[in-house]
């Protein structure tokens, strides 16, 4: 048996070691000419160039695409308008007043996505934080629990988005056991607050099992000998919570927030399968509108789109830097105590 | 530059569907049967034809909206596609005349609708219509006959007919009278009747009108009022696309306002369930329009073989095929001499069939000259798509419809000012 292994292992190994001699004498040769930071370089060109064709361009074709206006596709085809797209998008003449605004359903769509994700990510962080607290305790047959609660996190958006549609649609399973026990359907998704709701939800419970698992590491790694001390210091559970846990949790619940906000502030799928963006446009967020505006219109508006995209990109941006700063904080107050 | 990014688009396209001589890629959606009428005569072209390969890409509509313009922007896409934004994606299309056989044989049977999909001014022949539509209502009659309701006769106005199917929908419990398509299209033949005209001297969209104004208001109305279905313009926003086929089809309104497109769907759905009637346009105080319309099959002129792709629309094209391809899949033929020389054995057992495409046949006639006109508009996609946009938000509360009048001149007008 070990020797048919060490004949396997021989047979994937023998090409590799070839391979490295074969490299051995060009890179010694690279390393002398170019010395250690051209070797680092070289060795992360082919990272930065596949950065470079995936993100950095297309980065910066959006931003182009975002100065010109037209039908057209190719850029060189396309008329310059510099600023005037985003001009269109925030030109309000009473900004308390969203009808004003030249381009309505864009700041409708803002409005919408700010308080989804105020109020999604804050129950978002809230349940996970309560199911990771149930799941690290020792309960009976935990491994299943921790599987019932990532599935959600295994399907595939649109999935999830059906799913919930046909319980909550007019002739949905959930009108269905209304009516079964006697009461009133309710149009759960022709009702602007219920629609809005389920938009929050459903994205809850689609995402709930990835963070509560982050939580879970995070839990897992704090020291037990700090829960016996506070036991045998009779300290209440609820101040062990916001002694120790909290406290010790915060990297993890940091990375959590962080991708939280991201996903809220993009999300499209789930709640496009399920509302559509309505009724009316109750749940168009800004990801739909992008899209409505630069693919499902009949007459596309390409650059409309990408300055919009733009827009909401320094959104995340200032999100991600403003969240790793208030972590940076936390770190250096960390090491002070 | 521009040689260079269309040169990587070319080569991405064709790396991606290995466009070999002799190929011929046609992308194909379907609302109903034809995707098996078109399967089968696909692979007796292609045995009839060995140097000819036609690969059919089946897609969904959507893909034909969405994707497409992109694909054709981008100087690819299929040889062949079947598509209903036909006048606004016009410049794409290939002019075949110099490939066909017999050109005036496409002008005299295919040329009564060669203006919807080819641009202003020109005389290409660039593909022909695989059907007619027609905008236009199917009654639920066996919820009328059980509510003790007679259908509305020939004359009916748009409020005859809801307030009909609202007797019904409160006899019998349905969750409303009726529904009408979430569609720009299919509200504008409504909008003719009442006095509409979207077409001003000069070609360009004019400011929303009375016509338009009176059936939107009673859109609203009815929508405020229960009789029209909330679920299919409500719950949705912008310009997308819903049918409210299922609900007619489930027998959850007794009247649907949609087009011709729709039977060989009821047929097949509905089955014996219970009869259903064609019942042609309601008339408003201008007429009973519907709105003509269809998909078409196009060549496009990015195509590596456009001899190929010649001898397939040829193929498509022929009287015998063409008579073959509606019986089987109950569309109204396009082809004049097919239409002319009558006796389509329509493939169905379904006795509400015929009925309803002679109905439809007979409100052709029916179709007001405001209405005739907008199949060849190229402005009639941002009208259309304006309309459902701000309908819809007054339907949900968020706007007046004065505020959505004003609203859709001005996203008509910064869409053509966009588009030009």
């Amino acid at each position: 048996m070990t020797g048919v292994k060490g004949m396997l292992g021989a047979v994937v190994t023998a090409p590799l070691g070839w391979l490295a001699r074969l490299l051995d004498a060009p890179l010694r040769l690279w390393q002398r000419v170019a010395g250690q930071g051209g070797m680092v370089a070289f060795f992360l060109l082919p990272n930065m160039a596949i950065f470079t064709i995936f993100v950095l361009l297309p980065l910066v074709i959006n931003i182009a695409y975002s100065m010109t206006t037209g039908a057209a596709l190719f850029l060189p085809d396309r008329t310059y308008v510099g600023m005037g797209q985003y001009e269109r998008l925030l030109r309000c003449t009473d900004y308390t007043n969203l009808m004003t605004c030249q381009e309505d359903q864009f700041w409708i769509a803002l409005r919408n996505t700010g308080t989804f994700v105020v109020l999604q990510v804050s129950l978002l962080i809230v349940a996970a934080t309560i199911t990771a607290l149930i799941l690290n305790r020792a309960l009976r047959a935990l491994s299943f629990w921790r599987a019932v609660f990532f599935f959600p996190v295994l399907l595939s958006p649109v999935v999830v988005g059906l799913i919930w549609r046909w319980i909550l649609d007019r002739n949905g399973v959930l009108n269905a056991a209304l009516v079964g026990v006697g009461m009133d359907p309710v149009n759960w998704l022709l009702e602007r607050n219920y629609a809005f709701s389920a938009a929050i939800g459903v994205t809850i419970w689609a995402q709930l099992g990835f963070f509560a698992l982050i939580l879970l590491a995070g839990l897992q790694a704090i020291p037990r000998d700090l829960y016996e001390a506070a036991e045998m210091d009779g300290t209440k559970p609820a101040r062990v919570f916001w002694r120790i846990t909290l406290p010790l949790l915060m990297p993890n619940m940091l990375v959590v927030i962080v991708l939280a906000l991201i996903r809220a502030v993009q999300v499209f799928d789930e709640a496009y399968v399920l509302t559509g963006g309505g009724p009316g446009t109750a749940t168009l967020f800004l990801t739909q509108y992008i899209y409505e505006v630069g693919f499902a219109s009949l007459l596309k508006n390409p650059g409309l789109a990408a300055a919009a995209s733009i827009l909401m990109g320094g959104v995340l941006i200032v999100l991600t830097l403003l969240q790793l700063a208030l972590g940076k904080r936390n770190e250096r107050k960390g090491k002070l105590k | 530059m521009k040689n260079t990014m269309i040169a990587l688009a070319l080569g991405a396209s064709l790396m991606g569907t290995t466009a070999l001589a002799g190929d011929v890629r046609l992308m194909w959606y379907s609302d109903g049967v034809e995707g098996e009428v078109m399967k089968d005569l696909v692979a007796r072209f292609n045995a009839e034809n060995p140097g000819i390969n036609v690969i059919l890409d089946e897609v969904a509509y959507k893909v034909v909206q969405e994707q497409l313009q992109i694909q054709l922007e981008a100087g690819s896409g299929p040889d062949i596609a079947r598509v209903t934004n036909i006048k606004t994606l016009a410049p794409h299309w290939l002019d075949l005349t110099p490939y066909l056989a017999d050109p005036d044989y496409w002008r005299t049977n295919f040329g009564a609708h060669a203006d919807w999909m080819r641009t202003d001014g020109s005389d290409a022949i660039t593909g022909f219509m695989t059907q007619l539509t027609l905008t236009g209502g199917f009654a639920n009659a066996t919820l009328f006959e059980q509510a003790g309701v007679a259908l509305p006769g020939e004359g009916a106005t748009w409020d005859d007919w809801v307030n009909a199917a609202d007797q019904v929908a409160k006899s019998q419990g349905t969750a409303a009278a009726f529904a009408i398509d979430r569609s720009g299209h299919r509200i504008s033949g409504p909008n003719v009747s009442y006095g509409a005209d979207y077409i001003g001297a000069d070609g360009m969209p004019v400011p929303v009108d009375d016509g338009t104004k009176a059936f939107a208001a009673k859109l609203v109305g009815w929508v405020e009022g229960g009789q029209m279905l909330r679920d299919t313009w409500v719950a949705a926003s912008g310009s997308t696309y819903r049918a409210a086929a299922d609900d007619f089809i489930n027998a959850a309104i007794p009247f649907y306002y949609s087009g011709s497109w729709q039977i060989a769907n009821l047929s097949t759905k509905i089955g014996d369930g219970f009869d259903w009637v064609a019942t042609g346009s309601p008339c408003g105080t201008a007429g009973c329009s519907g709105l003509a319309g269809g998909a078409a099959l196009v060549a496009v002129k990015y195509t590596q073989n456009a001899e190929e792709v010649a001898k397939v629309m040829e193929y498509f094209a022929r009287e015998d095929i063409v008579k073959e391809f509606s019986e089987r899949t109950l569309f109204l033929p396009a082809h004049a001499g097919v239409a002319a020389a009558g006796g389509l054995n329509w493939q169905t057992d379904d006795v509400n069939v015929g009925a309803a495409l002679d109905a439809y046949v007979a409100a052709a006639g029916d179709i007001l000259p405001a209405a005739g006109a907008l199949p060849a508009w190229k402005w009639a996609s941002p009208v259309y798509g304006a309309l459902v946009n701000r309908i819809s938000q007054v339907m949900a509360g968020e706007l007046t419809l004065d505020d959505a009048f004003a609203r859709i001149d001005q996203d008509i007008a910064e869409q053509v000012a966009a588009a030009q």
